[in-house]
């Protein structure tokens, strides 16, 4: 392993860190400063605000975290495999093949049960619960 | 400590030439909008306006930064530094021409060849969630911090898309080089056609959309959907905290379409010819040549699409974007081991 080629990398997060810094800094020395309390109010379109800003939200959110997470781990792998794929042939193809077919299954399964769907009306316990569509009364 | 002394150099270099880069690449954009709308754009600082964002830059630095009273300070201080620091850190690894020989040392035009490239890529492009994130979090508002949520969401589904994009890149490459990738694609087919990456049509088409969405640029700039949020994750910040996120954004934005040149358009490949010192010069000129059109691309579909519904946005990462590169990995496995290994029974 050849740490050296990191030695840029090291380098250009100090610089990052210290030009961004001294930036604030130097803005904060130059600049005017006049808070009041208005000013300093969370952002509400001109009026006060009426809610506690840390509200929750939506657990779908983290429900793509996760999904992001399974998908993410693949690539790893996949990443790993495509590198060296001339020397796996064929034995090599097969395994990655079936374990991308699995996860194909995974998203199959997760469309299907409406974690994808982020339109309320499109969700299918949405259309069970509270918009059932009619049933088509059969002529007598 | 020769070593360390080329690092430095070639590190403080990368760093000024982004900021240069940068500078132009807004007043490009101002422009290039304005056209498209029948405005001038700016004008009036230096020739052309060039210097426009220069003077913009100089005057949120000396604009109030105010720090409102609902923010966790630390945190609020810390997101635009890392927001920047993952900008300027891709960078790193994009080759911007080929090898240059002086009194016999090889000097190569990109700071550092990690052979893990496309790897730190990824990662680095994940670090600008955290940002977004805590920018949003700590500001102890409403609405940045519905900004900052939906923006994580958005970025981390195209990434994904992003990555499987890049799958087939390496399988044809078989290297995780950047410098690597380059120099792959530098054959041609049939003596005169370049065998750049952009024959991985699907995968090129994928990337760039997964692109616009981690940009946050039209038509997936819904972190900043001004009618829903007023500025997403950045609302409570003025002064040149701002001014950080913003200088991030493009420079994302410029390594972005940089790194699309380098994975799908050859990178500095081109015909070279002439005296040795055009040899060095030239592969830099088509490298920035291509990547400006690149960049051309993304002020021309910011002047064009408008911006699409939170649910479309992530029903299309999701439902189209993903199963259609996973079908492509799968189609362009076989296709490989067809090319390499022959047919399996055979």
């Amino acid at each position: 392993m050849d740490l050296a080629a990191y030695l840029p990398v090291a380098l250009m997060f100090i610089l990052g860190v210290v030009f961004a810094a001294a930036a604030m800094l130097i803005s904060w020395r130059i600049a005017p400063n006049n808070p009041s309390p208005e000013k300093l109010a969370p952002y509400e379109c001109g009026i006060v605000p009426l809610q506690e800003p840390v509200e929750r939200f939506p657990v779908k959110f983290y429900l793509v975290a996760m999904l992001f997470v399974i998908f993410d781990v693949e690539i790893i792998f996949l990443f790993a495999w495509a590198v060296r794929m001339d020397e796996f042939g064929w034995a090599g193809i097969a395994s990655v093949g079936l374990f991308m077919l699995l996860l194909i299954e995974t998203l199959g399964y997760v469309w299907k049960r409406g974690a994808l769907d982020w339109n309320v009306a499109s969700r299918a316990r949405y259309r069970r619960v509270v918009a059932p569509e009619p049933e088509i009364e059969e002529a007598a | 400590m020769e070593d360390f002394i080329v690092a430095a150099v070639k590190t403080v270099i990368a760093f000024a030439l982004l900021f240069t880069v940068v500078l132009l690449l807004v007043w490009i954009e101002r422009r290039i909008v304005a056209f498209m709308q029948n405005r001038l754009g700016p004008t009036r600082a230096g020739p052309l306006g060039i210097l426009q964002t220069l003077a913009d830059g100089m005057k949120l630095l000396f604009k109030e930064s105010m720090t409102p009273d609902r923010v966790e300070v630390w945190l609020y201080l810390a997101a635009p530094i890392m927001a920047l620091v993952p900008a300027v850190l891709i960078f790193l690894v994009v080759p911007i021409g080929a090898p240059i020989t002086i009194g016999g040392t090889e000097y190569t035009l990109q700071v550092t060849d990690l052979n893990v490239g496309v790897l730190y890529v990824l990662a680095m492009s994940s670090m600008a969630v955290y940002a977004i994130a805590l920018a949003g979090w700590s500001s102890g508002s409403k609405y940045p911090l519905l900004g900052s949520v939906r923006s994580a969401a958005q970025m981390i589904s195209y990434e994904a898309a992003m990555g499987l994009a890049l799958v087939p890149v390496i399988m044809f490459n078989g290297t995780t080089s950047l410098a690597g990738i380059v120099e792959a694609q530098g054959a041609t087919y049939f003596g005169f056609l370049p065998a750049w990456n952009i024959v991985l049509l699907p995968s090129f088409v994928v990337f760039v959309i997964a692109m616009f969405a981690e940009t946050n640029r039209a038509p997936f700039d819904l972190v900043e959907a001004e009618q829903e949020i007023v500025g997403g994750f950045h609302t409570e910040y003025s002064g040149f905290r701002f001014a950080l996120f913003f200088l991030a954004e493009y420079i994302n934005l410029f390594n972005m379409s940089a790194l699309t040149v380098v994975f799908f358009l050859g990178g500095w490949q081109g015909p070279v010819f002439g005296p040795t010192v055009l040899q060095w010069i030239l592969p830099v000129i088509y490298f920035f040549a291509k990547t400006f059109a690149i960049v051309f691309l993304f002020i021309w579909v910011r002047g064009t699409l408008p911006r699409m519904r939170y649910d479309q946005l992530m029903g299309f990462g999701w439902k189209r974007l993903i199963p259609v590169s996973l079908a492509w990995i799968i189609l362009a496995m076989i296709a490989v081991g067809i090319r390499r290994f022959g047919l399996p029974w055979a």
